[in-house]
């Protein structure tokens, strides 16, 4: 599977071409539209951005930069884009951390305890966002957390918890247990085992886990409206106020950097994988 | 039980990395997974230092968990192990300082031959340039030289095992354990290795603890075998030992093949099956059969003959009557199945290649010399 630098393979056969039916035309016809209505939004906000008036319009009316101008000589968006990394960042990291910690526990209990701890952790994946943000904001009121960077972290992680498990679960199915005796016997203690052995072989999973939950929390709406202060908001948050508040067309070109922004993180457990394939 | 003790150190004369071996005792060891009946019942043994011991046993009797127990990767519900006198019970797998090979080999994918063998080197801080040096000569141990840079994907099965052994053995480990290594190679490879296996037990020295349900393995590699039913070792011995002395019928039927003529106890020396009675010789008798307890008598195929006139059987002999069922060629030998006395008990008998005497259907008379057979307990 993987090669050697040193000494390379023979090209490897091309893949025998399986004999499949002929695709019908109203399939590819679905295909078509169902790719369109994904893609549609972010291909009008692009080149809404690169507008040259002071307002919303589309077609866009010649080209300019000013909207990016804007964006990156104002301080609210900018303070706001920088909360939003720090907190997406942070989050992501905790996220990541507990994860794959309960992915890691969960992977070798078995039995009723086991099944209920997993669902009790997805349990966010199917809970309304709305339900959750009035829980957040209700126990934070109490604990002085609204408006805070820790509490925004907390609420976030929280969210990005289930990807990771999903992803790091995913990764040990393939991962042989035998090799954590194997490397006890060799002499590594449990925690050498974790970095030396299980984490380079379920890597992709944990990156895959931590780029789900960084994105999760950069694009949170719900519970950061709940949790905002005059002090401290996200960048959704900016981007709402700007429209229900200002009316600022500004938020095309944030729009435009967030989706490009996210779609180049999600890109990256693939790049892993092409990285790793390659070797 | 066990009777003889081979000192097995005495050929550790060839240089390299000769380690004086390790003894190691278990004590009355018992481990409870809370099932119906615990898997490792009250074990006890001891390890002679640079001794190749198989423990034997079929799927289920306990053998594995006992090395595992060894290893640490399962604690003991009751009794102690011990290294070199120095108890270990506690102690966890990774400070008990083994080598352990695994059925399916183990090695850890996304590290190259090199690296991998380097690992237990690495964990033990042992300066870069010597890494090199033991990888390349432990390398060279099992014939891999100049793989180094190859990932463990990219072997042959033997290969892969080979590299698990080397990296097993590179740390000079206290002893090394096999967990049915062999179990996952075909048959040509699996002698192959073998063959390695007891190089490189002469060559290192040191303390093997091997685990399988192959007999003929267990006799080619062993010093001592501990054959293993139910959780508690049945027996202890050489190979010879136990094929040629069982102590119990289960040792007599796990170990080759047996005749197996159920009985009541002995009488006044005697023996009694079906309407045959039989001599019994002193020396030929279990320790284990008890007088006033049921017996069987066991003889190897091998040391039955058959005569096909009563008159052939020489006195003093124990004989049956028995009817030949089916023959087979196995090129160097033949066997006769044999319906034995009146209930037909199944039995086997080994013949020359060229005897062409006997033929299916033939009523004949199967005989053995007395200490040719043996009494067990039942």
């Amino acid at each position: 599977m993987t090669l050697t630098p040193t000494r390379p393979a023979p090209p490897r056969p091309r893949r025998r071409l399986r004999a499949v039916d002929p695709i019908p035309w109203w399939l590819r016809l679905v295909t078509v539209v169902v790719a369109l209505y994904f893609v549609l939004p972010t291909l009008f906000v692009i080149p809404m951005s690169f507008t040259s008036t002071s307002t919303f319009s589309f077609p866009p009316k010649g080209f300019s930069l000013h909207l990016y101008q804007n964006f990156f000589t104002d301080p609210v968006w900018l303070t706001s884009l920088r909360n939003s990394v720090l907190v997406a960042v942070v989050a992501a990291l905790l996220a990541t951390l507990v994860g794959t910690a309960a992915a890691l526990g969960l992977h070798r209990m078995t039995g009723r305890m086991a099944a209920l701890a997993r669902t009790m952790l997805m349990i966010s994946l199917v809970t309304p966002g709305i339900v959750i943000a009035v829980a957040v904001y209700i126990a934070f009121l109490k604990w002085h957390l609204v408006g805070s960077f820790a509490g925004y972290v907390l609420a976030h992680a929280a969210l990005g918890v289930p990807f990771v498990l999903v992803s790091v679960t995913s990764a040990l199915g393939g991962f042989d247990q035998k090799l954590l005796r194997a490397s006890a016997s060799l002499g590594a203690s449990p925690l050498r085992t974790f970095v030396r052995v299980t984490m380079p072989l379920i890597s992709r999973g944990i990156i895959t886990g931590a780029v789900f939950a960084f994105v999760t929390s950069f694009d949170e709406v719900v519970i950061a409206l709940f949790l905002r202060s005059p002090t401290f908001q996200t960048l959704p948050v900016q981007m709402y106020n700007s429209v229900t508040v200002e009316v600022d067309p500004t938020i095309a070109a944030a729009a435009s950097l967030v989706v490009t922004v996210v779609t180049a993180i999600c890109l990256v457990p693939q790049l892993v994988g092409l990285r790793k394939s390659k070797r | 039980m066990s009777r003889t003790t081979v000192p097995a150190t005495a050929s550790t004369a060839v240089p390299g990395p000769t380690h004086a071996g390790t003894r190691i005792d278990l004590t009355d060891v018992v481990k409870d997974f809370g099932l119906a009946a615990p898997a490792v019942a009250g074990v006890s043994l001891t390890i002679e230092p640079g001794e190749f011991m198989t423990l034997l046993g079929p799927s289920g009797s306990g053998k594995t968990t006992t090395l595992n127990l060894i290893a640490g990767f399962e604690t003991l519900t009751q009794g102690s192990i011990s290294f070199n006198g120095a108890d270990v019970s506690t102690l966890p797998p990774h400070k008990r300082n083994l080598g352990m090979l695994f059925q399916n080999y183990a090695l850890f994918p996304h590290l190259t031959v090199a690296e991998n063998v380097a690992y237990p080197l690495r964990e033990r801080r042992v300066p870069k340039a010597e890494i090199a040096r033991k990888v390349a000569a432990v390398l060279e141990l099992v014939q891999l030289t100049g793989r180094d840079s190859t990932y463990p994907a990219q072997l042959s099965g033997g290969q892969q095992q080979r590299v698990a052994l080397a990296r097993a053995i590179v740390f000079d480990p206290t002893a090394l354990l096999l967990d049915e290594p062999l179990g996952a190679l075909d048959r040509n490879l699996r002698g192959t290795l073998q063959a390695e296996i007891q190089r490189i037990h002469r060559e290192v020295g040191s303390t093997f603890v091997f685990v399988t349900h192959d007999q003929e393995e267990a006799m080619n590699l062993s010093d001592r075998i501990a054959l293993f039913n139910n959780g508690r070792i049945e027996q202890v011995g050489t190979p010879e030992a136990l094929y040629q002395a069982p102590e119990t019928l289960f040792a007599a039927r796990f170990l080759g093949d047996s005749n197996v003529f159920e009985s009541s106890s002995p009488v006044d020396g005697k023996l009694t099956w079906e309407d045959n009675v039989w001599e019994i010789d002193a020396t030929t008798v279990s320790a284990q059969a008890r007088p006033d307890a049921p017996a069987a008598l066991v003889v190897r195929p091998e040391d039955i003959r058959i005569a096909t006139d009563e008159r052939d059987v020489p006195p003093g002999a124990n004989a049956v009557t028995a009817t030949v069922r089916d023959l087979a060629y196995l090129g160097s030998y033949r066997t006769a199945v044999l319906a034995l006395g009146r209930s037909g008990v199944i039995g086997r008998v080994r013949l020359d290649a060229l005897d062409s005497t006997v033929q299916v259907g033939q009523s004949v008379h199967a005989w053995w010399r007395v200490e040719r057979q043996r009494l067990v307990a039942s």
